[in-house]
C-alpha cells in the first residue's frame, strides 16, 4: 500500500545548500533512554548529545547544553540507524535494464527518486541508509549507489558523500533466465546457463582489460608530449569495470549456491579485484571458510527460503553459522516492506543459530557499515559520527518495537507523534483535491451536455480533422516484475 | 499591369467584404488574379497595412491606434504616423487588435501522424531481433530531418493557423533520438516555403524502447544509451579530422550516421530537447544538461512550480506542455490516488506563474492536444493560476522565438520581422474573441466568421481565380475558437 505522506514534516529542515545538513541541525540532547551502541555496549539511563548533525557525546553523566532540543528517552530504546545493504527503493523507472546480458552501463545514480514513498515508510521502520541495486537480470548488471534516506530533499542529496559506488553482479537463475520465455521469433537471450554466466563475465573483464591497456597506452604517450593523439573512444559498459579492478567500485552479487560463489571468486581472483559482498548467498553457510577467507561480506535473508529451485537448500541458520566462521554478515530486505522490520529479521538469527542480542543488532548497523565501507561514519553510536540514529518504544529486538523518532545527520526525518498530528490535515487536504476534481468534472460535462443542445453547425461546416491522440509523456514505466530477488 | 490600382482595393468592414466600387475595378482584380499565377514574379499581393488598429508588438509598449505596414513577407513599420505604399492593400482595422502570430513551441503539425521511424520500428517490431546494445543504435534516426517530411495536406495546419498559430516547432516522434525539429511557418505554396529554420532542436526522448527484450528497456539504460552517443558523438568529432589530416598514421574512424549527423549538430550548437515533466525529471535535466555540455531546453515542465528557482539559477528555458496532467479516462475509479499525484494535477497549471515570478524563461507547447480550442483553454487554466495575460502571450510568441534562437526574426511586430501576424477582434485569450486575420510570411489569410452572409455576385475575392491561392484565401469557417 503506497500512502501520501507528509513532505510537509520536513520542511522545517529543509536548508538551501546541499551540504548544510550539518550545520543546519539543531543540538538535540536524548536523555535517559537504553541506548545500544552496538560497538561500545550497552548503556542505561543514558544520554546522547547531537551537535552539528555528529554524535558529540554518548554517557550517563551528561547534561543537556543551553538551547538544545530536548528529546525524553525515558522507557525508549536508542540504536543506531539501520542500514539496508540491499534496497531497490527510490528508483525512477525499472530497477533492471535487462536487454543486454551486461548492464554496466545503466547507473542507479541517473534515476533516483526521491519522491518514492517508501523511503519514507522505510524511515518510519528505522532504516537510514539504504545500498540501491540494480535489479538481478544480468550476469553483470547496473552501477549502484549508497544513499541516506533524506526524505523531503532533491535526488542530488541523497547519496551517501563518500560512499564507495557499487556495481551489482548476478549469478544463477535470474541471469541466466530460467523459466523465462520470449515470445516466437525473439532469440534467448545469452547466456543460458551457470556456465555461461561465468563464461559471460569472464569476457566483459576480457574486454575491459583490453579498454584499460588502450587508455594507459594514451595516457603514456601522450604525457610523452606525443602530438595528434586521438583519445580511444569512451565505453559506458567497460568503464565500471575497470573502476572494478581498480577497487575504485565494490561489486554486489546476487547469488545462492555455493558453486557459484566459489566460481565468482576465482573469476574475480583472475581479474585481480575482490567480491565486496555477496548478496543473498543463502548457501553461504556451505562455504563460510572460502567467503570468510575472500573478504567478502555476507548480506542475506532471514529465514527466507524454497521459493525457487536454487533456494531449496537455503537455512534460517546461515547467517549465524557465517557470523561463526568469520564472514561480517548483514540481514537485507531486497524489498521496501520489510526494510521497515529489519530489527525484527535481524532478531530471528537469535532464535536460529542462537545470535546474542548484540550479534543480531551488528547484522543491521555496523556489519553493513563495514560491508559498503562507510563504518567510519555510521553503523554504531559512537562520539564523532553521523547523528543517524532511531528511537523505539520497546528493544527494538522484540515485535512490540515501534520506531517513534529516526534522525540522520542530526535530524529528525520521521517522529511518530507528528506523523499521526498531521494525518487529518493530509486527509482533508486530499479529500478537498478530490472534491474539487469532482466538482470540474460534473462541471464539464454540464458544459458538453449544454453544448450538446446547441442547435446544429452549420451543415457546410468543415468536419474538424481528426487527430489521433497521443499518449502522456513520461520517463518512469512500471518496475518490471521478476528479477529481483 | 499597374499595381497603383490595386490600392483601390479595401477591405473596409469587420465582415471583410471587400467593397469593390467599380466595375473597372473588378476588372482589374480579374486580370491582376491572371498575373498572381506567375509564379515568381510576386504575383500575389505582398504589401499591406491594417491600420487603426490595436497593436500589441510584445517586444514593446501597446499601440492603440496605429498601423502595420508588411511588404514582401517582412513587417515595414509600425506606429500610429507610418507611411503607407501605394501599392498596400489596406485593412481598416477599428476595434481590431493585432498580435504577433503564435507559435506553438512543439507538435506534430505538418507531419504525417503516423511519424515514427521506420529503423525504430524495424528495431522494436516483434519480429526484428532485439537490439543489445548501444552499437545497435536502438530508436535512433536524428538524421530524419522534419522539413523534409512536411505534409502540406495536414489539415491541421490549416486549423492552427486559423486560429492564429502562424509557427510551430514541429517534433518527430518515435525513438530516443527521433530526428531534427523544424521551425515552420504554417503556409506556402510548397513545403520549402514552410521551413523556417531546417536544423531547429534535436529532441531526446527517455521512453525506454527496448521493450523486455532488447536495449534499453530502463529509463536508467535509456540515459546510458544517451551518453554513450554523447561520447561517441564527441569522440568522431575529434577523430574524424584527425584522420583526414594525417591518413597514414591510424585507422579511419568506422562511419556511423548517428556520429556523423550529431557531431554536425552539436558543431551548429543545435538545441538539445531534454524531457523533463515532473520535479525529479527537470533537476535530472539540468543535471545531464552540465554534465553534457548541451545548448539545452527542458520540454514538459509542469511540474515547474516546484522547482522554479532551480531552473531559473541555471537560466534553464522550458517548453511547456499545455496538456495539464488529468486522471486518466480509463482509470480504476476504486484505485488510490495519492496525495502528491492529487497536488501535481491542481498546480500544475501553476507553473507558468511560477515561472514568471522566479524568471525562468518558457514557451508553451500543445504536446497532442486535439486542437487551438484546447490549447487556449488550456491557457486560460495557466491564467486562472495566476499567470498574466501579457506573459501568456509572450510565452507563446518572443520568448518562445527566443528559446529557439529566433528573436531576431520572429515573436514580436517591429520592423524588419517575419510578417507573421494575428488580427482579432477583441483579447486574443478571452474564448469568445474572434480571429478575423492571419498573416503568414506576409501572406493574408482571411478567416470567415460562421455567419458570414451569403457573397454577392460581385463580392469576387483575389482567390476566386487563382487555383494555387484557392485553399489559403478560402479561410476555415469557425476554426480554432
Amino acid at each position: 500500500m503506497k500512502r501520501a505522506l507528509p513532505m510537509v514534516f520536513v520542511f522545517a529542515w529543509m536548508v538551501a545548500s546541499p551540504r548544510a545538513y550539518a550545520q543546519n541541525a539543531p543540538t538535540i540532547f536524548i536523555q535517559n533512554a537504553t541506548i545500544f551502541t552496538v560497538t561500545q555496549g550497552n548503556i542505561e539511563h543514558g544520554g546522547i548529545l547531537i551537535k552539528d548533525g555528529k554524535i558529540a557525546a554518548v554517557g550517563t553523566d551528561l547534561k543537556a547544553p543551553e538551547g538544545a532540543m530536548i528529546i525524553d528517552g525515558t522507557g525508549q530504546f536508542v540504536i543506531p540507524g539501520i542500514i539496508d545493504c540491499h534496497s531497490h527503493i527510490a528508483v525512477d523507472g525499472s530497477v533492471n535494464e535487462g536487454g543486454p546480458a551486461v548492464s554496466s552501463m545503466a547507473n542507479i545514480a541517473d534515476v533516483l527518486n526521491p519522491d518514492d514513498i517508501s523511503i519514507y515508510d522505510d524511515l518510519a521502520g528505522g532504516v537510514t541508509v539504504a545500498n540501491v541495486l540494480h535489479g538481478s537480470a544480468n550476469p553483470i548488471g547496473g552501477q549502484t549507489i549508497v544513499i541516506k534516506l533524506r526524505w523531503g530533499k532533491p535526488a542530488s542529496e541523497l547519496p551517501f558523500q563518500g560512499a564507495v559506488p557499487g556495481i551489482k553482479f548476478a549469478l544463477g537463475e535470474n541471469p541466466k533466465r530460467s523459466g523465462f520465455t520470449p515470445p516466437p521469433g525473439i532469440p534467448d537471450r545469452y547466456p543460458a546457463t551457470r556456465l555461461g554466466v561465468e563464461e559471460v563475465i569472464r569476457q566483459a573483464f576480457i574486454e575491459a582489460t583490453e579498454y584499460k591497456k588502450q587508455w594507459d597506452d594514451y595516457n603514456t604517450r601522450k604525457t610523452a608530449g606525443e602530438q595528434g593523439l586521438v583519445a580511444p573512444r569512451r565505453n559506458e559498459q567497460l568503464e565500471p569495470l575497470v573502476e572494478v579492478m581498480e577497487g575504485k567500485r565494490y561489486v554486489h552479487s546476487h547469488c545462492y549456491r555455493a558453486d557459484e560463489i566459489l566460481m565468482l571468486m576465482r573469476v574475480a581472483k583472475e581479474f585481480g579485484f575482490k567480491v565486496r559482498t555477496f548478496q543473498h548467498v543463502l548457501e553461504g553457510y556451505k562455504v563460510a571458510d572460502e567467503i570468510a577467507a575472500s573478504g567478502a561480506g555476507g548480506s542475506t535473508f532471514s529465514d527466507w527460503w524454497g521459493y525457487k529451485v536454487e533456494a531449496y537448500d537455503a537455512i534460517p541458520y546461515n547467517a549465524a553459522l557465517m557470523t561463526e566462521r568469520g564472514v561480517v554478515v548483514s540481514i537485507n530486505s531486497d524489498d521496501a516492506e520489510e526494510a521497515r522490520q529489519l530489527n525484527q529479521e535481524a532478531a530471528k538469527s537469535m532464535k536460529y543459530g542462537g545470535m546474542s542480542a548484540n550479534d543480531a543488532l551488528k547484522m543491521i548497523t555496523i556489519n553493513p557499515a563495514i560491508q559498503l565501507g562507510i563504518d567510519k561514519r555510521v553503523g554504531s553510536i559512537e562520539v564523532g559520527k553521523d547523528a543517524d540514529l532511531v528511537i523505539y518504544n520497546h528493544n527494538p529486538l522484540s515485535v512490540y518495537a515501534v520506531a517513534q523518532k529516526t534522525l540522520i545527520d542530526g535530524q529528525i526525518y520521521f517522529d511518530r507523534q507528528r506523523d499521526i498530528a498531521g494525518r487529518a490535515a493530509l486527509d482533508k487536504e486530499k479529500q478537498g483535491l478530490l472534491d474539487k476534481e469532482k466538482k470540474a468534472a460534473e462541471e464539464k460535462k454540464e458544459e458538453e451536455k449544454k453544448a450538446g443542445e446547441k442547435p446544429a453547425a452549420k451543415p457546410d461546416k468543415k468536419k474538424k480533422p481528426e487527430q489521433k491522440k497521443e499518449p502522456p509523456q513520461s520517463d518512469s514505466v512500471g518496475a518490471i516484475a521478476g528479477g529481483a530477488l | 499591369m499597374n499595381r497603383r490600382l490595386t490600392a483601390q482595393f479595401r477591405v473596409r468592414s469587420t465582415r471583410l467584404k471587400f467593397l469593390v466600387a467599380t466595375t473597372a475595378a473588378s476588372l482589374s482584380l480579374l486580370a491582376m488574379s491572371f498575373v498572381f499565377s506567375a509564379r515568381g514574379e510576386g504575383g500575389e499581393p505582398r504589401y499591406f497595412a491594417i491600420t487603426h488598429a490595436r497593436i500589441v508588438p510584445v517586444s514593446g509598449p501597446v499601440i492603440e491606434d496605429g498601423t502595420v505596414v508588411v511588404a514582401k513577407g517582412l513587417i515595414e513599420s509600425v506606429g500610429t504616423s507610418v507611411t503607407i505604399s501605394p501599392e498596400a492593400w489596406v485593412i481598416e482595422g477599428k476595434g481590431l487588435t493585432v498580435y504577433p502570430g503564435l507559435i506553438d513551441a512543439g507538435t506534430t503539425v505538418g507531419l504525417a501522424e503516423e511519424n515514427g521511424t521506420d529503423s525504430n520500428r524495424a528495431k522494436g517490431g516483434a519480429s526484428a531481433p532485439p537490439v543489445l546494445g548501444p552499437e545497435g543504435r536502438p530508436g535512433t534516426s536524428p538524421w530524419r530531418v522534419v522539413a523534409d517530411e512536411i505534409k502540406t495536406d495536414d489539415k491541421r495546419i490549416e486549423t492552427w493557423r486559423s486560429a492564429g498559430f502562424t509557427t510551430t516547432l514541429t517534433v518527430p516522434e518515435g525513438g530516443i533520438l527521433p530526428g531534427q525539429a523544424a521551425v515552420l511557418d504554417l503556409a506556402g505554396n510548397r513545403a520549402g516555403d514552410y521551413v523556417v529554420r531546417v536544423n531547429a532542436t534535436v529532441p531526446v526522448s527517455f521512453k525506454p524502447v527496448g521493450g523486455f527484450f532488447g536495449f534499453p528497456d530502463s529509463l536508467m539504460g535509456t540515459i546510458a544509451y544517451v551518453r554513450q552517443v554523447y561520447d561517441d558523438t564527441n569522440w568522431y568529432a575529434q577523430a574524424e579530422p584527425a584522420y583526414q589530416a594525417n591518413p597514414t598514421k591510424s585507422e579511419r574512424p568506422a562511419y556511423d550516421r548517428t556520429e556523423v549527423v550529431l557531431s554536425e549538430a552539436a558543431k551548429r550548437n543545435e538545441i538539445v530537447m531534454l524531457p523533463a515533466n515532473n520535479s525529479v525529471q527537470i533537476l535530472r535535466g539540468l543535471r545531464l544538461a552540465d554534465e553534457w555540455k548541451l545548448r539545452a531546453v527542458l520540454y514538459g515542465g509542469q511540474q515547474g512550480y516546484e522547482v522554479a528557482a532551480a531552473l531559473a539559477a541555471k537560466k534553464m528555458p522550458v517548453l511547456v506542455s499545455l496538456k495539464w496532467p488529468e486522471r486518466a479516462k480509463d482509470a480504476d475509479p476504486e484505485a488510490e490516488q495519492t496525495l502528491r499525484e492529487l497536488r501535481f494535477r491542481d498546480r500544475a497549471p501553476g507553473t507558468p506563474a511560477a515561472f514568471t515570478k522566479a524568471g525562468v524563461k518558457f514557451g508553451f507547447y500543445s504536446d497532442g492536444l486535439p486542437g487551438p480550442k484546447d490549447i487556449l483553454k488550456n491557457t486560460k487554466k495557466a491564467i486562472d493560476a495566476g499567470l498574466s495575460p501579457d506573459a501568456a502571450l509572450r510565452a507563446f510568441t518572443l520568448d518562445s522565438a527566443d528559446i529557439l534562437g529566433l528573436s531576431d526574426r520572429l515573436g514580436s511586430i517591429a520592423p524588419g520581422k517575419i510578417a507573421n501576424l494575428v488580427v482579432t477582434d477583441g483579447d486574443i485569450f478571452n474564448e469568445k474573441t474572434k480571429v478575423k486575420h492571419v498573416f503568414v510570411d506576409g501572406r493574408w489569410f482571411q478567416i470567415h466568421e460562421e455567419a458570414t452572409p451569403p457573397e454577392k455576385p460581385g463580392d469576387k475575392k483575389p482567390s476566386d481565380d487563382g487555383d494555387t491561392n484557392a485553399r489559403r484565401y478560402s479561410g476555415v469557417e469557425g476554426a480554432g475558437r
